[in-house]
């Protein structure tokens, strides 16, 4: 009987996938529809919950540092969707190129600092971007002569440091997104191109760029979730959640700073859940028009 | 090939996300070490958390002391020292959820309004306070109780002071001691900018010691009796406009780190490009740890005021030792806690180890402790600071602290203050917008 349970074709596959769904259900699930819950009650910890109804979805649309964390959530997504498709597409295919020398070289270096952590890399970030004199970037400014820049005060400045963590870190992880869609383009389509007497610029825009698109979408859906997500990054730059003006706070941040600096679980479980709804929103606007949906031909 | 790419891209992906656990991990523990204090077998182990690694010294030297006079009460003491916001976060959900607290803990003055919303899961402390109670500061109590009942044991009084480089004014032919009100100040910091380009003090935009010593010299505060935040009251307008005007004239500037009281604007005092810091007296610590170059040079000096005559001193920032609700052996980190805190051996201690102003006033008047030639704060210093605590010891006024108190230092300290210092906005304009959204976020 058990011998027959276990070698049954129809039940294996449900057991392979059983630790899969259990952890989904128990960490992604529950959570979810308990902090749907949470949404609508005053929670603090230690104490009963009380059922508010809609009150904190009304106080977050009159909530102006919530609305200016959205700003700033969506500033940062839409600048890294600038900065880090196109950039990373481009030098994937330079290194993918069989006249490039020391590609291997460059994908390690261009990669290599994904693998640092975000606290030492923002830490180091905060002090290059500091204001001080002293400071590496306001040392480099000053041997153009430009007065030194109080970088992480400003919203603009703040912001061209925030990108350029941003850029630093995950450039590397994009190139090898792209680097392994292009792996997946035959040399023959070239070849023919070629034959047909295709410039280069034509190879790229009409061979790599269109079968490149399952990466693009791709790469474009996690990086759409990662910059409306991003709170680490801000955290370690400005050494806490409290940056001036709230020009570094996130979506995140600010749940962050209810939920857990403020003990206010409740109003935090509101603002992820609108968190939860512009990312999806966004994302299935931008799938739907990519054609992910669409049948397979 | 593909496969190989495929398989590539796994690991590295796995390895990333898994490098990064462990980072964050290691680093949100904080630093633990265990300190036995000559105590025996018997002793029971309790935990402590603090947010400033000092204090655990200070505990230290308290600990073998209790160690020796209480063998049949014997403790050893878990230390365990966390970033400020990273100790209170976990502190808070501990406490609330009654899992994984310390026995004892240091909670700041800025939090503390937190820890008291609701029913306090802390022990009160009345009993063991109540032996010391006549002589220590009254308010130094008042400021961690809640309805009667005291939470906290406080650490020092924190009186602030004028820190002046003494090297600097000289340069420029000022005498720190002619200056009584902030008309003196300016027109001496006018002086010290003209002759060395050197700013006379800081505009604090990250924090408030500024902000209420303008309010304590006009006997104002943050908030009304009710404990209602009145940030864009009259005092506060003025107060600002006297710092924003010095500002005007190159007086006070910004500093990087927004406040004295950070890593970068240590390094900036070092290099001596700041004549003045207007600080709570436990800023005095900090010279001695982190600017060591400036050893010899710092005065201390009562805070200018409008007018002569106002008090020249408030009690800024602060941190109560709690006692938590779960605590191993309650009676006995009580015991330990006073002893450590509130007695007269703690309380000199406390300025000897610490460089702190003792909340029992008695000792600022015992010579041979404050005036110790081996202290390494007066050796320090240029004045004696005790002759200069003594001096303000009846103007020491006291900023209250309420459960708006952690909306408003956050909507202040993130928002307006760098919006009138940094960018230059109109001071009622600013201070108008902060009321709203503090009123606001505490609806």
């Amino acid at each position: 009987m058990i011998k027959r349970f276990i070698y049954s074709q129809k039940v294996a596959p449900y057991v392979f996938v059983f630790p899969f769904v259990a952890i989904f259900l128990v960490f992604w699930v529950y959570p979810l529809l308990s902090s749907f819950g949470m949404s609508f009650q005053h929670v603090t910890l230690g104490q009963e919950a009380e059922w508010t109804g809609m009150d904190n979805y009304q106080k977050l649309m009159g909530d102006g540092v919530f609305l200016k964390s959205i700003g700033n959530s969506a500033l940062y997504m839409v600048l890294t969707l600038v900065i880090l498709i196109p950039f990373p597409m481009l030098l994937a295919v330079l290194i993918n190129n069989k006249w490039m020398w020391g590609r291997e070289f460059f994908k390690s270096a261009f990669f290599f600092p994904a693998l640092t952590s975000v606290v030492v890399a923002g830490t180091i970030f905060r002090l290059m971007f500091g204001e001080m004199e002293g400071s590496l970037i306001n040392s480099v400014l000053g041997v153009f002569g430009i007065e030194p820049v109080k970088f992480l005060k400003g919203h603009l400045t703040g912001f061209v440091a925030l990108l350029a963590l941003a850029t630093w870190r995950w450039t590397g992880v994009n190139i090898l997104y792209f680097l392994s869609g292009l792996k997946n383009i035959p040399e023959e389509y070239y070849e023919a191109a070629s034959i047909d007497g295709a410039s280069a610029f034509q190879k790229f825009t009409r061979i790599t760029m269109p079968l490149l698109k399952p990466t693009t979408i791709y790469v474009l859906t996690i990086s759409i979730y990662a910059g409306l997500a991003m709170f680490i990054e801000s955290l370690m730059l400005w050494n806490g959640n409290n940056s001036p003006k709230n020009i570094g706070l996130t979506i995140v941040g600010y749940l962050y700073r209810q939920g857990i600096e403020k003990n206010n679980l409740g109003y935090a479980a509101a603002v992820g859940i609108v968190l939860l709804a512009v990312t999806m929103i966004i994302n299935l606007t931008q799938l739907a028009f990519s054609g992910m949906f669409k049948k397979e031909d | 090939m593909k496969k190989k790419w495929l398989m590539l891209l796994l690991v590295v992906t796995m390895t990333t996300m898994l490098w990064g656990c462990g980072k964050s991990s290691n680093s949100a523990e904080g630093k633990t070490s265990v300190l036995d204090g000559g105590a025996g077998d018997t002793a029971t182990e309790l935990s402590y958390w603090t947010f400033v690694e000092l204090h655990g010294q200070h505990f230290k030297k308290m600990l073998e002391k209790w160690n020796a006079a209480n063998p049949d009460r014997q403790i050893k003491l878990n230390v365990t020292v966390m970033p400020y916001d990273d100790m209170h976060n976990k502190l808070s959900i501990a406490v609330q959820t009654g899992v994984g607290a310390p026995d004892i803990a240091d909670i700041e003055i800025g939090k503390f309004p937190d820890f008291l919303k609701g029913t306090p899961q802390l022990e009160p402390l009345n009993d063991v306070v109540e032996p010391y109670k006549d002589t220590i500061v009254q308010s130094q109590i008042d400021m961690y109780s809640k309805e009667g009942k005291v939470y906290g044991l406080s650490t020092h009084v924190g009186a602030s002071v004028a820190f002046y480089n003494t090297e600097i004014l000289k340069e420029a032919g000022v005498d720190y001691k002619s200056i009584v009100t902030w008309d003196d100040f300016k027109k001496a910091g006018m002086q010290v900018y003209e002759k060395t380009g050197k700013y006379m003090g800081t505009a604090d935009t990250s924090a408030g010691w500024e902000a209420s010593m303008m309010l304590a010299q006009q006997k104002s505060d943050f908030t009304d009796d009710a404990g209602k935040p009145i940030v864009n009251s009259d005092a506060m307008v003025k107060g600002l406009k006297v710092l924003k005007d010095l500002q005007d004239n190159n007086v006070i500037a910004t500093i990087a780190g927004g406040q004295p009281d950070t890593e970068e604007a240590y390094g900036e005092f070092n290099e001596g490009k700041y004549a003045t810091a207007f600080m709570p007296l436990w800023m005095m610590s900090r010279y001695t740890n982190y600017m060591p170059d400036l050893s010899g040079k710092i005065a201390l000096a009562p805070i200018p005021v409008m007018e002569k005559g106002m008090p020249r001193s408030y009690g800024g920032g602060g941190t109560g030792t709690v006692v938590t609700k779960t605590a191993k052996d309650v009676q006995l980190a009580k015991d330990f806690i006073a002893y450590a805190k509130l007695s007269l051996d703690a309380n000199i201690e406390i300025w000897n180890t610490l460089g702190f102003d003792p909340i029992n006033m008695d000792v600022w008047n015992m010579k041979d402790v404050t005036h110790n030639p081996e202290n390494q704060f007066v050796k320090y210093f240029v004045n004696n600071p005790f002759d200069v605590l003594n001096d303000i010891k009846d103007e020491i006024r006291l900023i209250k602290s309420t459960p708006a108190s952690p909306t408003i230092n956050n909507v202040l300290y993130t928002t307006t203050l760098n919006e009138i210092f940094e960018d230059g906005r109109d001071i009622k304009e600013a201070l108008d917008d902060a009321q709203a959204q503090i009123e606001q976020e505490l609806k």
